[in-house]
């Protein structure tokens, strides 16, 4: 295999590249954290300053004052954590048979389960809600978990069929050839060289489950079961005007659980990318 | 090793989110509970909201009321989704110009039999209007909110132009030439006003009915056409000619929200702005030490002082088992003394003329008088009633206003616009 040599003037342009990137994408967090800091008065600046001039603490105070947070915070976790335990858990042996055993239907079903994903939310939600009013679950983090699962698993399946398609089928033969059953080469061989599939498909059931705000307005009536995307909208009011101090405060620490979680598992990602590269 | 590990915890988690299934609505037989969806989001309205229903619960342990924050965000879609499921609370906040399909649409109840008369008499005429649909009345309007404008009170001051109050307002015209005297006297690179025009309609509509524009007309067959008269362009014509022929008003405002201005404001870049009566608060709050602003009526036509208004409202759904009760929880809310409550926490001003002549609201302080002087003139918003508004304003009216206030068409166009598409809008939903 050869490496082609880039230029140092192409690298360092490369580089620049990926600055401006990152400087993209790390400026809304970066503002809302400045922003989370700020006094009232500093928000109405003409001159707004990255770095508070006068911080305070008083946002996050307000915040939690006005609004139950950490009650939210729980039910968007157990939600989110739910939701994406269960859609890897269905989608992955869904994933392994489409990718495994490739057939008309694997293929209609695959475009199918694709297609779904254009659906508009405002267009399901009825029939959604009526289906889990006469199961009795709504206002029920149970009802809103299934919901998040079957609005996570057509990504979900379409991420892993390509993780599973990635693992080459030779591996198993061999295995099976070695004397392994059909168990044992999905647990000893696949299962391993799918895990970073398995933990990115994961991360992004909890990441849409955790941002998600229209079903979970929708289908929880109490207070005490509300998620955290529907309590931070109580910050807001008509036409666009906000309480913006503790909104800020509010979302930057709705961003940490996905961050702390991302920051845990992209070792193991990438590290399970690296893995699997080795082997083809 | 972590197949089993995973399915226990699977297992754990599905029994934990079982028993999180919602329980009963009733904790206490015979004890009848209602659930107030409440759209109240500043912290003071939020509490003033909250101890009122704590108040009615203690003084009624048969009738107790749930409160629920509900959210402007989304609200139209979520009570709509409710509503089809049979699952609205009982008490609905919400806007008047979100009413209409919920009221056309048998979802909500029709309050005439049900509202004491002293809230019906309490209440004028003109407000009820912004919540009767056909023969019924389906929400009380109980806060309403002008637009005013908020002005930096040194820079007015020193340039010499005359302070209109509500009793002497300025004339459109008088308005566009104080607005250029001032921007000359301000200097290079600061306007008189800044107009944030992000939802331009409801502003051009609204202010219009002072210059006599009317815009929706209902025939005697109940059918609404548009016409875009002479009046009607009064008020577009002002605000066009301030961007783009006097230099006036900032051009950079015009895609903007309310809020995004008040740092220019602060910084006196802008020497006034057309804002929400409410936005007050977000001054107090915001606005640096030694800020002085005041509030001033928006300019005056022919018609006076008028404007259109949606009040906030408050309305009982169709579905509801015990209306009667929610009425009298309604009664309770919207007493005088508890009006003039909500009214200071949300920063606006109630509609009952009881509430409104309560002293608190009529105080110089914080611009209250202004407003309270303005609120006999508001009246319903034009397009209150009119079915197929929403879709009129959003794929007709709102580019058509924006493209003529930045200067990209003429009046002549806006007219075309607004009529020929509008009407065409307009008789899909009136076949």
């Amino acid at each position: 295999m050869s490496v082609t040599r880039t230029s140092r003037p192409a690298r360092l342009g490369q580089y620049l590249a990926l600055l401006a990137y990152l400087v993209f994408l790390a400026f809304p967090f970066l503002w809302l954290v400045s922003t989370a800091f700020k006094p009232a008065r500093e928000l109405g600046s003409l001159h707004p300053t990255w770095i508070p001039e006068d911080p305070t603490l008083d946002n996050f105070r307000q915040a939690f004052d006005e609004q139950p947070l950490l009650r939210a915070a729980g039910n968007s976790l157990l939600a989110a954590l739910a939701a994406a335990l269960i859609a890897v858990l269905v989608a992955t042996p869904m994933a392994y048979a489409i990718a495994r055993h490739r057939s008309r239907l694997s293929t209609a079903a695959t475009g199918w389960v694709v297609v779904s994903q254009a659906f508009p939310f405002v267009l399901v939600i009825i029939p959604l809600f009526l289906v889990l009013k006469n199961l009795h679950l709504i206002n029920s983090l149970a009802g809103l978990v299934m919901v998040y699962v079957v609005w996570a698993l057509p990504f979900a399946l379409w991420m892993l069929v390509g993780y599973v398609r990635a693992v080459p089928a030779e591996l198993e033969e061999a295995a099976a050839v070695d004397g392994a059953g059909r168990l044992r080469v999905l647990v000893s061989v696949t299962a391993p060289l799918l895990t970073p599939g398995i933990v990115a498909t994961a991360l992004f059931a909890f990441i849409t489950a955790w941002n998600e705000f229209f079903f979970a307005l929708v289908l929880l009536k109490t207070p005490e079961k509300q998620t955290l995307p529907v309590v931070l909208t109580h910050f807001l009011g008509a036409e666009g005007a906000a309480d913006l101090g503790p909104l800020a405060a509010a979302a930057f620490l709705a961003t940490l659980p996905s961050l702390v979680i991302f920051a845990i598992i992209q070792k193991r990602i990438t590290g399970g990318m690296l893995a699997g590269a080795v082997k083809s | 090793m972590r197949a089993p590990r995973l399915a226990a915890a699977a297992a754990a988690l599905a029994l934990m989110l079982t028993g999180c299934t919602a329980g009963g609505d009733d904790g206490t037989a015979g004890t009848v509970r209602l659930r107030f969806q409440s759209l109240a989001w500043q912290k003071e309205s939020v509490d003033a909201n909250k101890q009122l229903v704590a108040e009615w619960n203690a003084a009624h342990p048969d009738i107790q009321v749930d409160y629920v924050q509900g959210s402007w965000d989304s609200v139209h879609d979520q009570l709509l989704t409710s509503f089809e499921g049979g699952e609205a609370p009982d008490v609905i906040h919400d806007a008047s110009d979100d009413l209409a399909d919920f009221a056309y649409g048998g979802y909500l109840a029709d309050l005439r039999g049900l509202l004491p008369e002293r809230l019906r008499a309490d209440i004028p005429a003109r407000s009820w209007e912004t919540t009767t649909f056909g023969d019924g009345i389906y929400g009380v309007p109980f806060l309403q909110e002008p637009r005013v404008i908020m002005a930096n009170k040194k820079i007015l001051e020193s340039s010499g132009v005359r302070i209109p109050t509500p009793e002497q307002p300025w004339t459109w015209t008088e308005f566009r030439r104080v607005t250029k005297d001032l921007t000359t006297a301000m200097g290079k690179g600061k306007h008189a006003i800044a107009w944030p025009l992000k939802e331009p309609v409801s502003v051009s509509l609204n202010l219009g009915l002072s210059a006599g524009g009317q815009l929706f007309h209902r025939g005697p067959d109940g059918r609404v056409t548009i016409r875009f008269t002479d009046a009607d362009s009064v008020v577009p014509g002002t605000v066009h000619d301030q961007v783009n022929t006097d230099g006036s008003a900032s051009r950079s405002t015009l895609g903007t929200g309310g809020s995004d201005t008040l740092p220019g404001f602060f910084g006196g870049k802008y020497a006034m702005v057309p804002l929400g009566f409410s936005y007050r608060q977000q001054i107090t709050q915001q606005a640096p030490k030694g800020f002085e602003w005041i509030v001033l009526p928006a300019p005056a036509g022919p018609e006076g002082l008028a404007q259109g208004v949606s009040p906030q409202t408050l309305s009982i759904a169709e579905d509801s088992p015990h209306k009667k009760e929610a009425a009298r929880f309604l009664d309770f809310l919207l007493q005088p003394a508890n009006m003039v409550r909500l009214a200071r926490g949300d920063w606006m001003l109630p509609t009952g003329t009881t509430a409104l002549a309560d002293p608190s609201l009529h105080t110089a302080k914080d611009g209250w008088a202004t407003g309270a002087a303005v609120a006999a003139h508001l009246r319903s918003a034009p397009a209150q009633s009119v079915r197929g508004y929403p879709e009129w304003k959003d794929k007709v009216a709102t580019p058509a206003f924006q493209e003529f206030y930045s200067g990209a068409i003429d009046v002549g166009e806006l007219r075309k616009r607004l009529v020929k598409d509008g009407n065409r809008v307009l008789s899909r939903y009136q076949r």
